[in-house]
């Protein structure tokens, strides 16, 4: 029973993270190649300030993740300012995260690439959940709000909303920003329930990773991606497929989905408008 | 100790540089960052070690299987993951998105198969060093810098001179003008990717006999992918420097700065170049339409 609670523990905090992407990538339109470093840096910040000073845990979880939206201004200004393509984006992205990752692997307060141990433990499912409910709270309200429309408009057509007076540049950092401080939540929590962090956990595989649900999941969508990040982690774990053998099954996901399937299981629906003929929320609604 | 750190430089940006040739080939005529190289890299020097390993063969004939074996393994590649997303003209991010796949699929499916053992080739070349004006050089690198050069000024010539060559570069300026004109587009680019995985059949070997063999060599490709990103995606020249400049810049950095520093200053080097001059040192414009 505590195998399986965990295993949902951490298919949930993960969840918080494809959450923050999936506003990103999924309703504005552009591809990260380097999420997995705001986790990281959420991961870091939060745990720093439980391992080395008296801090209380719901404090330092908000300091983790507002730590990673504001390292994620670091790389969103100069790059989303500059109107980069968008594969461009991507890799400048995945540089930036790579970089934090060298960076992290040699500070003295991380304890460098051997990695943190002995964290407190205070994650526990009701938290995860409570975060979890929270963000998608939030995540639907900032979609259904003027901010997310113009995230919408300009992941459909960038220049037609600019001539509507969308903002391109402070809308994309807004979103970038809303999104990296969601990674940084979930990587709070996921510190505080391994107890142990190490720098080669947020790397570019788990950037894929995160990558890989929201594509799948459906990029538009808010439930899509839950779904599969859900079924990402848990699966494997259920048929007790060695680690190894899910890196190669995302792999060739990814390929699969691209080529059979771009716009993902969800595509631009909710759940809720799969039952019955319930609308889902507008702003996941292709105009 | 300048000297020393310059020859070292050059050394390992000519392998910077013949991997970033792969990089630039595809994205000259199908306009994505092919992030399946640094695989297709890594499974080059997997083939080399069983020629090696199993077979004894010589370096010569290990060098050339190598190139067969990386040059098949990306045309595969081409056909498998990408030529179905071509044919509907999705957008170049879809394709990268796929290539990324690509690397994650292979990279992990050696890990399971192969395992994460570190295998070295057997010693070609022995630790010969040549002393040059008071700097040694080991044989292996002066041998690959110099291989690099020569393979890069064939590529060179074969694209200005010969037929595909030609059908190549009229590929790189319109695809669709390039295909009324009677060239077979699927042809040309799988020429296109042969010659991009034998470039990485040589790297791999390089690298392998160089370093050492194991799943995630390919991420020294990153290093490559900035050097193309340096000398501007999509040009040869740009390639070759690009990586010569990349591997002295790093030298230099790690020599009199620190060694811990030289990534994040090459990643850093990166994103400054993608946002301030995305078309490189001698790219050709590619901004998006509108």
């Amino acid at each position: 029973m505590d195998y399986i609670l965990s295993i949902v523990t951490l298919a949930c905090i993960n969840m918080i993270a494809v959450l923050g992407l999936s506003i990103f990538t999924g309703f504005t339109g552009l591809f990260s190649f380097g999420h997995a470093a705001f986790v990281g840096v959420g991961a870091y910040t939060s745990a720093v300030l439980t391992y080395y000073y008296p801090v209380p845990f719901p404090l330092a979880l908000a300091a983790g993740a507002a730590a990673a939206g504001a390292v994620s201004l670091v790389i969103g200004v100069p790059t989303l300012r500059a109107k980069l393509r968008s594969d461009y984006f991507a890799i400048a992205i995945l540089g930036f995260g790579e970089a934090l990752r060298v960076i992290l692997e040699n500070l003295g307060i991380t304890n460098g690439a051997r990695g943190l141990p002995g964290i407190d433990d205070h994650t526990t499912l009701p938290v995860v959940l409570l975060c979890l409910a929270g963000g998608v709270v939030v995540a639907r309200n900032f979609l259904r709000s003027r901010w997310g429309v113009a995230c919408v408009a300009v992941r459909e057509d960038p220049v037609a909303a600019e001539l509507s007076g969308v903002r391109i540049f402070r809308t994309r950092l807004l979103s970038l920003v809303v999104s990296a401080v969601f990674c940084g939540l979930s990587g709070g929590l996921l510190a505080h329930f391994l107890s142990f962090i190490q720098p080669v956990m947020f790397t570019l595989t788990q950037s894929t990773q995160l990558l890989a649900a929201v594509i799948a999941g459906g990029m538009g969508s808010i439930t899509g991606p839950l779904i599969a990040s859900f079924v990402f982690i848990a699966l494997p774990e259920a048929l007790r497929v060695a680690q190894m053998w899910r890196l190669v099954a995302y792999g060739l996901l990814l390929v699969l989905i691209m080529v059979y399937r771009p716009q993902g299981l969800m595509g631009y629906r909710e759940l809720s408008s799969l039952w019955g003929k319930r609308a889902g929320p507008s702003a996941g609604r292709r105009p | 100790m300048f000297l020393q750190t310059v020859i070292t430089g050059l050394s390992i940006g000519g392998i910077y540089a013949l991997m970033a040739v792969g990089y630039s080939l595809v994205f000259s005529v199908l306009n994505f960052s092919n992030f399946a190289h640094g695989a297709v890299i890594m499974l080059g020097a997997y083939v080399g070690l069983a020629l090696a390993t199993k077979l004894n063969l010589g370096f010569g004939l290990v060098l050339a299987g190598s190139v067969a074996g990386a040059g098949i393994i990306a045309v595969l590649n081409e056909k498998l993951a990408y030529s179905s997303l071509r044919g509907r003209k999705a957008p170049s991010l879809y394709l990268m998105i796929s290539a990324m796949g690509c690397a994650v699929f292979l990279e992990n499916l050696v890990y399971a198969t192969i395992g994460s053992r570190f295998y070295a080739f057997p010693e070609f070349f022995g630790r010969q060093v040549v002393t040059l004006w008071g700097s040694s050089v080991s044989l292996l690198d002066g041998g690959a810098f110099l291989f690099a050069l020569l393979a890069i000024f064939g590529l060179h010539l074969f694209i200005r001179r010969t037929r595909t060559g030609i059908a190549i570069r009229a590929g790189v300026c319109d695809m669709t003008m390039c295909s009324l004109m009677g060239v077979d587009l699927n042809r040309l680019i799988a020429v296109v990717f042969l010659l991009a995985g034998g470039f990485a059949g040589v790297a791999g070997v390089f690298l392998g006999v160089k370093y050492l063999v194991y799943p995630t060599m390919g991420w020294v490709t990153n290093k490559a992918y900035i050097a193309a990103v340096i000398g501007g995606l999509g040009s040869l020249p740009g390639a070759l420097a690009g990586g010569l400049i990349l591997g002295m810049v790093e030298t230099f950095v790690s020599t009199y700065v620190s060694s811990v520093l030289r990534d994040v200053f090459s990643f850093t080097l990166l994103i400054a170049f993608l946002v301030w001059r995305p078309n490189g040192l001698m790219g050709i414009d590619s901004e998006d339409k509108v």
